[in-house]
């Protein structure tokens, strides 16, 4: 209790002291998993917390500390900022979502948004993207792709983020090439340039030609140029440099937008806790370009696929679906409830392997 | 021209100033690449060392410092017993994983179920869990002549697909929405290790790391298996002639620092981290070989480098959040603590003369 005590009245003190300053500048601490410099998820977050800076200028003050593991450190980053006087804190990994909750109790005056986790609060918001519409297209193109009918798919952990991923990846690369096989390696890390290159090397070596990750860094692509006919979508960033081949096109998380929403929300008093599952429609996912190691008509079914989803005319889960099992999951022209995707944890008819357990 | 050569008896006045000289080179240089990089190297400085320890969140800040320092003296006290007498226990993180799993198992097993013996069964499972592994190495190394440190090391790799697996799998939280890792024993009082008093960081990991230094102490100093263990280290074949039974020490060695290294995952994972993760490791494991050397192998020197370890851990965190520093800066800096102790350790046995010309 005692605690809990001084921190609050440290808190309240700061709160104080602050209020007079605060009235021009409002701190936004932002917690990451991974190095800025990742060229992935970290370095997205990172363009988002660059982009609220250059919208607000001078009103705020923005703070980051990089390659925070999960855990207890992530627990006394985030204390750390909240004692600095941060009015908002973005955690940006699933990991972070216990130690999110926990300091959030210490410190209710102060916002937290924690990025893919199930858990909120008054003061503790969840937001994600909907990269498995994304992951739709990328699979169509994969279909149309692959020569030796095997797409490997670098995993990072089996969540049911990434499991959705690898789903709705393979039942539109099945719609366009009925023979098309998924080999999946997980790499159990979301930022290991040495393991997801072995990763991709194993997969190449097992005949796959076209390669999907779900991992951070930049290291599949460069397999898989070293390798010569692969081709590769970049992860969370463009991966621009690895254009025109092997990456033909990419997912891009873009959270500017979101981050100044709820830095403005802040701003303004009206900042509440919500659960946001943003995808292609509103720009929380963006697909990059396509490049002209595809042909056109695929380009163009691919894009195609892209504005469907995005104006919400179809849905990436659509129904008639099996489980792997073979039992059914969608009827015809049903689509899959939020609930059952924010917790999937079984492959789709087709999918070859077990998920680790 | 320099000439090193070797000092007849090793140095006790460097053994002693070696650590402190490394601590002031790392500042030194490490001020160097803070100021490269364009930040003010005092302020940076002072931040890591300073800012902690008697910065305004100090109050906060000092609790930390035993949560983080805990782990890394417990394990490294372990090591050290081994590293004096020559043995090479390179895997505790695999042993700090395994203890931190049987503990919280243990724990798990016994949920919801609120009982005063809950949370001492989970430390002698985490003890347990971590000799088991431990004792791998050992019974390969006294049977079978294998090296320790290479099958410790590469334990550690079959460890972390254990932690993937039980957090995906077996210790999987049943109301977690199929999101790996369990539930969090901080939410189940009989198997929490709470902060005795709160606010102090103190746990009983922290208490058992306090207890392990004097017990290293007293066993080196006074007891009859800590001098074999010395001289086992300085005169293997001496010791031999002493009676000393290699298999035996190679046994209790390994053995204890895997209890100890198991002993700080349980208390680790049923108090500040509070759940079986697949990122649940950090390090801690590998980290505490470097306290063990900066502590001079000795029970005393280990707890102050625990200390400073979990100082720049902290501090370095600080120093990012404030002043913008990358962590990989903060990681060089780490690194340049055991690198200027090894650089400087030359010292403790060589003395470097400058011969003149005339020896020309």
């Amino acid at each position: 209790m005692k605690f809990t005590k001084l921190l609050a009245t440290a808190a309240l003190g700061l709160g104080l002291a602050t209020a007079a300053v605060a009235q021009d500048k409002t701190k936004v601490g932002f917690v990451y998993v991974g190095p800025v410099g990742d060229g992935g998820w970290t370095y997205e977050h990172n363009e988002g917390r660059l982009a609220v800076e250059e919208h607000f200028g001078d009103k705020v003050e923005t703070v980051f500390v990089e390659s925070v593991p999960e855990g207890p450190d992530a627990e006394r980053v985030m204390t750390q900022m909240a004692l600095g006087g941060a009015d908002l804190i973005f955690t940006t990994s699933f990991g972070y979502m216990d130690p999110t909750i926990n300091v959030a109790k210490k410190f209710p005056d102060v916002k937290f948004e924690h990025a893919t986790g199930y858990k909120r609060a008054d003061n503790v918001s969840t937001y994600s993207a909907r990269f498995y519409e994304g992951r739709a297209v990328q699979g169509l193109i994969a279909g149309h792709m692959t020569e030796s009918n095997i797409v490997g798919y670098i995993g990072s952990y089996p969540i049911p983020e990434v499991i959705r991923g690898i789903n709705s990846a393979f039942i539109h690369a099945r719609k366009v090439n009925p023979d098309v096989q998924f080999k999946i390696v997980w790499a159990y890390t979301w930022f290991d340039p040495a393991k997801e290159a072995d990763a991709a090397n194993v997969l190449i070596e097992q005949g796959a030609d076209v390669i999907l990750q779900h991992t951070d860094s930049t290291a599949p692509q460069a397999a898989a140029q070293a390798a010569g006919d692969v081709i590769t979508f970049g992860q969370a960033s463009d991966m621009a440099e690895y254009a025109p081949k092997p990456r033909v096109s990419s997912i891009i998380d873009n959270w500017a937008p979101y981050y100044i929403d709820r830095v403005q929300a802040v701003m303004d008093g009206t900042w509440e806790s919500q659960d946001v599952w943003h995808g292609i429609g509103e720009g929380m996912v963006g697909i990059g370009e396509i490049t002209d190691a595809v042909p056109a008509d695929v380009k163009q079914a691919a894009l195609d696929l892209k504005d469907s989803i995005a104006s919400g005319e179809y849905h990436p889960f659509t129904g008639p679906i099996k489980k792997q099992d073979g039992s059914d999951w969608l009827a015809e022209g049903e689509t899959a409830d939020d609930g059952t995707l924010a917790g999937m944890n079984f492959y789709v008819e087709g999918i070859e392997g077990d998920i680790p357990q | 021209m320099i000439v090193i050569e070797k000092r007849p008896q090793p140095s006790q006045l460097w053994s002693v100033a070696t650590p402190i000289v490394a601590v002031v080179a790392t500042m030194i240089v490490g001020g160097l690449l803070f100021a490269a990089l364009g930040k003010n190297p005092v302020e940076a400085i002072a931040t890591i060392f300073w800012e902690p320890l008697f910065g305004e969140y100090a109050f906060y800040y000092r609790p930390q410092l035993l949560v983080k320092g805990a782990p890394l003296v417990l394990i490294a006290i372990g090591l050290s017993l081994g590293f004096r007498a020559g043995i090479w226990n390179i895997g505790a993180e695999g042993q700090y994983i395994v203890g931190a799993l049987t503990g919280a198992g243990v724990g798990l097993a016994f949920y919801p179920l609120e009982a005063w013996y809950v949370f001492p069964l989970m430390v002698m499972a985490g003890a347990l869990g971590g000799w088991a592994w431990a004792m791998i190495p050992a019974i390969l190394k006294v049977r079978f002549g294998t090296n320790e440190i290479l099958v410790s090391l590469m334990l550690v790799y079959v460890a972390e697909q254990l932690l993937a697996s039980m957090s995906l799998g077996l210790l999987k939280n049943p109301e977690g929405f199929g999101f790996p890792g369990s539930r969090n024993l901080q939410s189940y009082p009989s198997g929490h290790n709470a902060e005795l008093i709160e606010g102090t960081g103190m746990h009983w990991g922290v208490v058992a790391a306090f207890v392990a230094v004097i017990f290293a102490y007293v066993l080196l100093n006074r007891h009859m298996l800590g001098y074999q263990i010395r001289l086992t280290g300085e005169a293997p074949r001496a010791a031999r002639f002493a009676g000393v039974r290699p298999a035996r020490l190679i046994l209790f060695c390994l053995g204890l620092s895997g209890a100890l290294a198991g002993l700080a995952g349980l208390f680790e994972v049923s108090g500040p981290s509070g759940q079986v993760s697949i990122d649940f490791n950090v390090g801690y494991g590998f980290t505490a070989i470097i306290v063990a050397f900066l502590g001079r192998l000795h029970p005393v020197g280990i707890l102050l480098a625990g200390g400073l370890m979990a100082l720049t851990y902290i501090g370095g965190e600080i120093a990012q959040g404030n002043l913008g520093l990358p962590a990989a800066a903060i990681q060089v800096f780490q690194g340049m603590l055991l690198f200027f102790l090894l650089a400087f350790d030359l010292l403790t046995n060589y003395r470097i003369r400058f011969a003149g010309k005339e020896v020309a």
